[in-house]
């Protein structure tokens, strides 16, 4: 695309800036995924086959990939139901940014950990059926549901939309909300017609930086879901871990990129034309 | 601009640092020479006691390393870099190293001690003659259960996983060859079948398992069946040791029908620096009494039939680890079926794992 003309136009010297940036996407972005894409077209044996993308069509993938985009929009909804009115009213408060770093903090601590600590805090005897047995409510299975799938994760990724919300309703002017009411907007009718177009772009961002990640989530799916739910992340890792069938596992990869590619299409933050502004 | 510079300085210079201090670090065991051995061996898998004897008999220091996955410790291997004189790679991954030529082939001359060692557990098809390794400890797979959860069932064959009052109960292995191979012999045929119809019959009856099924995960069973989370779980005997060590009501059956039969194997990397000393540990090793006392300290199987005759009787003839002569001519090791099988294996248990949903 623009690579060639934008050469073109800069001077020896910013273009001696620029060789970092242009050797960076050469070595880690596109030679990576030229690799994948290559290599999806290779059977066991190393020949050339278009089998890996028959192979994908077939009953068992597909019921993979819807379950992955089924699971994948949860968490994304959840967290996005969750994260919007956090955000505001951590915006309201008096030392939001302190606040802010609160929610924060545990997004620092090793992912595996969190997880494992979930087993316990999840299991039969742990503090989570301790807690509903005070309500009368006797112990339930908790770990390995779809609840618990679902919880973990978007515990897991609720500071990620957190933050790009939280920006763009910081940075709102406070005097266009009231404007708003001024002119007789009901509080309703200013969020509704005001402050969620304006932010838009931060939910945009915050849905574009849960459900990409979401969508190949693996580990999670062992661990907490105990393989009840399944998702392309864990057929990718059995193919290149177990059964050392490249190609089928880049094949799956291919289209998670596709699918990645098709969700920044829609969700593109350009200011106008989102998905809610009507 | 300025406190940039600083901070690049700050993070240069941490890192320099740290550079030195792992240069300093590895520089202990890079190599082994004359005087000394490295071992490379699972987790807790041998009594330090031994390795103290071992240093006071032959005047060779032992360097002892651990890693916790085949793949992990192969990878090292292939690497270079560490000069490890003893490894412990489990049965396939002798015959995947002894392919891509990284063991070196044992002189059985300077192993006289291999005599103690069952004749069973030699010259097994992942192996043959034992040219490159020698079997350290080996197991079954079989089912681990907690009577006390359920009201005093008990398990003797595969079939009873089956049984409609045990639902959301089980716990399986997140592993291809385990889990279809357990199927395949409770329907009687062999867990190294490639027959396409088996395994399509193998895979359809594990389907009707699904709905006993608690959950299909890795290592992080143990602590399930230790805290009482569970009440069955398909599982190694290792495993099932570890959680017998910590949970006195479970209990662990090898089914009738026949099950797995695993080793862990001493061998000689291509890395060995100490090719004499190395041969003189696993020597050592086999020597009846210090294979006699590292197995009541690990809790595994030993293959050494001199050892077995000096352990206390209670370990020795406990049938869940020493299984009789009947259920032992039933077990069967895993034959490397080739990637094209492996690839259909993991398809059918994929197959199994999505029909959960439905």
């Amino acid at each position: 695309m623009g690579l060639l003309p934008m050469m073109n136009k800069m001077t020896p010297v910013r273009f001696l800036y620029a060789i970092p940036y242009y050797a960076w996407m050469i070595l880690f972005v596109a030679a990576p995924i030229a690799l994948v894409v290559y290599f999806s077209f290779l059977n066991l044996s190393g020949q050339f086959t278009l089998e890996n993308y028959r192979s994908f069509f077939s009953p068992v993938y597909l019921k993979l990939a819807l379950s992955s985009f089924w699971y994948a929009f949860l968490i994304t909804l959840f967290s996005l139901v969750i994260a919007y009115p956090t955000a505001y009213f951590l915006t309201k408060t008096k030392h939001k940014q302190l606040w802010l770093l609160f929610i924060i903090i545990p997004s620092w601590i090793n992912l595996l950990l969190k997880t494992y600590a979930f087993i316990g805090l999840m299991g039969f005897y742990g503090p989570m059926n301790a807690f509903l047995g005070l309500f009368g409510i006797g112990e339930k299975q908790i770990l390995f549901t779809d609840f618990s799938f679902i919880f973990v994760s978007v515990y897991i990724f609720i500071p990620f939309m957190i933050l790009p919300i939280f920006n763009s309703l910081d940075q709102l002017n406070p005097r266009l909300i009231d404007a708003s009411r001024d002119l007789g907007a009901s509080a309703w009718t200013t969020f509704w017609r005001v402050v969620l177009p304006l932010t838009m772009n931060g939910v945009k961002s915050g849905v574009q930086i849960v459900f990409i990640p979401a969508l190949s989530l693996f580990m999670i799916t062992r661990l907490i879901a105990g393989n009840k739910v399944l998702t392309l992340g864990t057929a990718i890792e059995q193919h290149f871990l177990v059964t050392q069938n490249w190609g089928m596992g880049s094949t799956l990869a291919v289209f998670l990129m596709i699918a990645m590619f098709l969700m920044m299409m829609v969700t593109r933050g350009n200011g106008k034309g989102g998905l809610f502004n009507g | 601009m300025k406190e940039l510079l600083r901070a690049s300085g700050v993070v240069l210079f941490i890192s320099i640092v740290l550079l030195l201090i792992n240069v300093k670090l590895n520089e202990g065991h890079v190599s082994s020479g004359n005087g000394s051995i490295t071992v490379y061996n699972w987790g807790e898998y041998m009594d330090p006691d031994l390795l103290k004897q071992f240093e006071e008999e032959t005047g060779i220091r032992v360097i002892y390393e651990t890693f916790d996955s085949n793949e992990a410790m192969m990878a090292k291997i292939e690497q270079g870099g560490t000069s490890y004189d003893i490894a412990m790679p489990s049965e396939y991954m002798v015959e995947m190293m002894a392919e891509k030529k990284l063991l070196l082939p044992l002189d059985h001359a300077k192993l006289p001690n291999l005599k103690h060692i069952d004749a069973d557990f030699l010259d097994l098809p992942f192996d043959p003659n034992n040219r490159y390794s020698v079997p350290y400890f080996w197991g079954t797979l079989g089912i681990a259960y907690n009577p006390t959860l359920l009201d005093g069932q008990t398990f003797e064959s595969w079939d009873d996983l089956w049984h409609p009052s045990l639902k959301q109960q089980i716990i399986l292995v997140d592993s291809a060859r385990e889990t279809l191979g357990m199927s395949l012999n409770s329907l009687g045929y062999s867990l190294n079948s490639t027959e396409a119809g088996e395994l399509q019959e193998a895979k359809e009856k594990l389907e009707k398992l699904t709905p006993n099924v608690k959950a299909i995960i890795g290592d992080e069973v143990t602590q399930l069946m230790v805290n009482q989370e569970a009440a069955v779980a398909v599982t190694w005997s290792g495993q099932a040791a570890d959680m017998m060590w910590e949970n006195e009501n479970i209990d662990y059956v090898v089914p009738k029908e026949g099950s797995n039969l695993w080793f862990d194997n001493m061998v000689i990397p291509k890395t060995a620096t100490n090719v004499e000393g190395a041969h003189a540990f696993i020597n050592f090793m086999l020597d009846p009494q210090a294979a006699a006392q590292n197995a009541e300290y690990v809790g595994y199987s030993t293959p050494n039939a001199a050892a077995l005759e000096l352990m206390d009787p209670d370990i020795a003839e406990d049938e869940r680890f020493y299984p009789d002569e009947s259920i032992r001519r039933q077990l069967e090791v895993y034959q490397n079926l080739g990637l094209e099988m492996l690839g259909l294996y993991n398809d059918l248990f994929l197959e199994f794992k999505i029909q959960q949903r439905e």
